[in-house]
């Protein structure tokens, strides 16, 4: 029984740790790349989970609103790049994070205004309602197993696309060293837009995903925001390796200490103790992996800045 | 003392600050009352960011953390019994102070955007420890008597309260200028300005940095405990990262590295607030861009639009 | 000669496959001006950084005033006597020249823990500096912003802070770096008047300050030492000579 609990309990924290890999690959990046506090990837995450609503009640399809809405975050955070983003690259990270900080009380607001204070809801699809047993004597959901799948389709994509293109290659040279890709002669400004809009369709993509399963509100990006921060810390700013790992690791750890570890301070404290402690101490827990890990290693686990 | 028009703006300032109490009675509008003390705590909050933010160069990003440690103080001590103020502060500073020295003592082996994203990281596991705790009213919040001071001090009385704050207020200005100007202050500018000479010339910056970080907790933790008593609520929302980022906003806006930036910068925030809350329910669709406008073309804050006549902040 | 001041021996650090310090024994004794010379890239930059405590060498042990130091931070030899200038100028530029100086002062006078009195109205503080000022002919400009002051005269700061610490050693990086051949020139003769009263580590590459000052001269070269002696024994080395071929070094300079 306890056994299957953590099974289930993992397979969650994968595959909330693929909304937060989707949401800190293209985070990773800016950080890493334009080097730039961004704080606005939470409500791009938003924007992609009111996209999908939306679409979904336009359309009647959940798939078709998916697809319609990966192009409408693509452009939203290419706007957002033009309009504001990008005069704050040269601009120390107090700025950066000030502004950012400014632009998400925006966002917020200009959701309440199109689409009211209350928190919408919209169903998983009818085709993945379903429950699958992956293994054996563990029945899972279908549509959660379709997010983990989605999620490591995107690492797959992400792999090629910076193992094997310009691109690619560009961005791996920006994260190690941003002065030379300026010395290689590249149109920096495109490329920023170029990487700041593919971060923006996934972090869109995860929200889109997370609609039907998390409420859908504003300030929803917020909580994802600040986890995908937890992330790239741990794994190293700038690398989409080090993401994935952290996201994995942040959201088995996330999901699997919330249900285990009052269980687990039952064994020797009071009934009492443990269930105020418990919820504490769980909540708390990927902060204090994060401290042990900077602890021991300041720049993340996968260090991809030499210079 | 020459009659700069900073000393001008600073007297003002405060003279207004004093005759509010009156003021307010004689125009039968208490509200001020509770709006200029929200003011005074906030400005105290941002007063002690300033330390570390506008003098020290550490852009914490989590300062909310010591306003949520000032308040749950208070509250919890009330929670069992002890309604003393005499237990309230002291245990505010010196909690404030030894959770900001941890805090500190893993964030500062950082810097850049670690440094940044550390800091607000632990403000969030404090914000959440605080949702979780069921006992203390987790996500609701919690109800909380105001600190007792025997006979001495009755918070309960309106202008007493007020005073009270502009006390704190009074002291945390005082602190702040001697802090800044004294060998301490100057190793924390001087780390600002260039660690690897001041480590050079034989500083160990750390742990100077350090100890400022963890003054800067204290004295927001008192801001903190200041906010518990106005409201005689608290809540996990005190450590929201809103609030954080909030606070830099009013250092920002007053202008950083500045004794009186801050107070400046605390007053016109939550008074544009007040005054935009008027104008429309979507008040944070304007106020939001006034951030980004406010970075790109007033860095120096509103008490750089000040003139003074040496050129050099003090 | 009595023993060294500073005594480095066995010297390495590595870069990824990059040999940056490549076995280097070096010392420099009491009163001494011990000048490192070498093409661009010969490693001077990383083997100063190891002497003042920015870098942790691979290998080797440095001992300084008696005491080894390798283990130590940059502040912590500070604060035994070893003080530093910098090849690229690092002064606090927002705060005077007489702060600066100040502030070295107040790095070597106790802990700073002192939150209260004002450091700028501090006569224990500002008296020696302005007298350090005075020294290296800033005294006139001591109330200047030192972001303010021509490079020649931020040189000289930088020298001042250096003093300021009251030192066994100077490490010298550079000290005529950017500047033109005037105020070289009058570098090179304010630095003469510090010789009787300073042990001194020179990187430089004006060779005419070089020979000028230099007791002795450590020629290196790709993190090698490749020879050691006196400004005349350097001068008719071949080794030097093949390692500056095409360089108009050592043989153009009288």
């Amino acid at each position: 029984m306890s056994f299957l609990l953590i099974v289930e309990q993992t397979l969650n924290g994968i595959q909330f740790g693929v909304f937060l890999f989707l949401i800190s690959a293209g985070l990773t990046l800016v950080f890493g790349i334009m080097n730039m506090v961004n704080l606005t990837h939470g409500s791009l995450y938003m924007m992609g989970a009111y996209y999908a609503f939306a679409l979904t009640n336009l359309t009647g399809s959940f798939y078709l609103a998916i697809l319609l809405m990966i192009p409408a975050a693509l452009v939203t955070g290419i706007v957002l790049e033009l309009v504001a983003l990008r005069t704050l690259y040269s601009r120390d990270h107090l700025d950066q994070v000030l502004a950012t900080f400014g632009l998400i009380l925006f966002f917020n607001e200009l959701v309440r205004l199109v689409w009211g204070p209350e928190n919408k809801r919209f169903d998983i699809p009818q085709s993945l309602s379903g429950h699958v047993e992956i293994i054996p004597g563990i029945p899972y959901p279908e549509y959660r197993v379709a997010i983990i799948a989605v999620g490591l389709l995107v690492a797959v994509f992400l792999y090629f696309l910076i193992a094997r293109t310009r691109i690619g290659m560009l961005v791996r040279a920006g994260a190690s060293n941003r002065m030379m890709v300026g010395a290689l002669g590249v149109n920096i400004r495109l490329l920023y837009t170029v990487i700041f809009g593919i971060g923006a369709a996934l972090a869109g993509l995860a929200g889109g995903m997370a609609g039907p399963i998390l409420s859908v509100g504003t300030g929803m990006g917020e909580g994802m925001l600040i986890l995908a921060f937890v992330v790239i810390v741990i794994g190293g700013i700038g690398s989409i390796r080090g993401a994935l790992v952290a996201s994995v690791l942040v959201g088995i750890v996330e999901t699997v200490g919330r249900s285990t570890v009052p269980i687990l301070l039952q064994g020797f404290l009071s009934r009492d103790v443990a269930n105020t402690a418990g919820p504490a101490l769980a909540s708390m827990l990927i902060y204090v992996v994060m401290a042990a890990v900077l602890f021991f290693r300041p720049q993340g686990l996968f260090p991809a800045r030499t210079g | 003392m020459r009659a700069t028009p900073r000393l001008v703006a600073i007297a003002i300032c405060l003279i207004v600050l004093a005759i509010v109490p009156p003021v307010a009675t004689a125009m039968g509008e208490p509200y001020y009352l509770r709006l200029f003390e929200r003011i005074m705590i906030f400005a105290i909050a941002a007063i002690s960011l300033d330390l570390i933010l506008g003098y020290g160069g550490m852009v914490s990003f989590g300062h909310a953390a010591y306003l949520g440690i000032g308040g749950y103080a208070v509250a919890i001590f009330s929670y069992y019994g002890v309604g003393s103020g005499w237990v309230h502060f002291p245990v505010t500073i010196v909690g404030s102070a030894l959770i900001a020295l941890f805090i500190g003592a893993i964030s500062l082996r950082t810097s850049g955007m670690y440094f940044i994203m550390i800091t607000l990281a632990f403000t969030q596991m404090l914000y959440f420890l605080g949702v979780s705790l069921e006992e203390y009213g987790g996500d609701d919040g919690i109800n909380t008597d105001r600190s007792g001071f025997a006979k001495l001090i009755d918070l309960y009385d309106p202008w007493t309260l007020y005073y009270f704050t502009f006390g704190w207020l009074l002291l945390c200005l005082l602190i702040s200028w001697r802090l800044v100007n004294s060998r301490f202050g100057m190793v924390i500018r001087g780390a600002f300005s260039n660690e690897t000479r001041m480590q050079a010339i034989g500083f160990p910056t750390y742990r100077y940095k350090l100890a400022a970080f963890a003054i800067a907790g204290a004295m927001c933790g008192v801001a903190g405990a200041l906010l518990a008593n106005i409201t005689e609520f608290v809540t996990p929302e005190y450590m929201h990262w809103f609030r954080s980022g909030e606070i830099m906003v009013m250092v920002l806006l007053g202008g950083m590295g500045t004794l009186f930036g801050p107070l400046l910068g605390a007053a016109v925030f939550l008074l544009l607030e007040e005054v935009l809350k008027e104008v429309t329910q979507h008040w944070q669709i304007i106020f939001g861009p006034l951030f980004v406008i406010l970075v790109l073309f007033a860095r120096r804050g509103l008490w750089g639009l000040i003139p003074d006549r040496e050129d050099r902040d003090g | 000669m009595a023993e060294p001041i500073l005594a480095v021996s066995g010297l390495v650090k590595r870069f990824g496959g990059v040999v940056a310090t490549d076995n280097v024994h070096f010392d420099v004794t009491r009163g001494e001006i011990h000048a490192v010379i070498g093409p661009n890239g010969a490693g001077k930059t990383t083997f100063v950084a190891q002497i003042a405590g920015q870098l942790r060498p691979d290998a080797g042990r440095i001992v300084f005033a008696g005491e080894d130091v390798t283990r130590l931070s940059g502040p912590q030899r500070s604060q035994r006597g070893l003080a530093r200038s910098f090849q690229i100028t690092s002064v606090f530029r927002d705060l005077s020249a007489l702060a600066n100086v100040a502030l070295a002062i107040q790095a070597h006078a106790g802990h700073s823990f002192r939150l209260w009195r004002r450091a700028d109205r501090d006569a224990a503080l500002v008296e020696p500096a302005r007298a350090v000022l005075a020294d290296v002919g800033l005294a006139a400009r001591a109330h200047v912003k030192s972001g303010n002051l021509a490079h020649g005269e931020q040189r000289q700061l930088e020298i001042a802070m250096a003093l300021a610490t009251r030192p066994k050693l100077l490490l010298l990086d550079e000290p005529t770096a950017g500047m033109g051949a005037e105020d070289s020139e009058r570098m090179t003769a304010f630095l003469a008047t510090l010789k009787s009263r300073y042990a001194m580590l020179l990187i430089e590459h004006d060779m005419n300050a070089v020979f000028a000052l230099a007791d002795r001269i450590t020629v290196l070269v790709y993190g090698r030492a490749i020879a050691t002696g006196t400004p005349e024994a350097i001068r008719g080395n071949d080794a030097v000579r093949a390692a500056y071929l095409g360089d108009d070094m050592p043989d153009r300079v009288a």
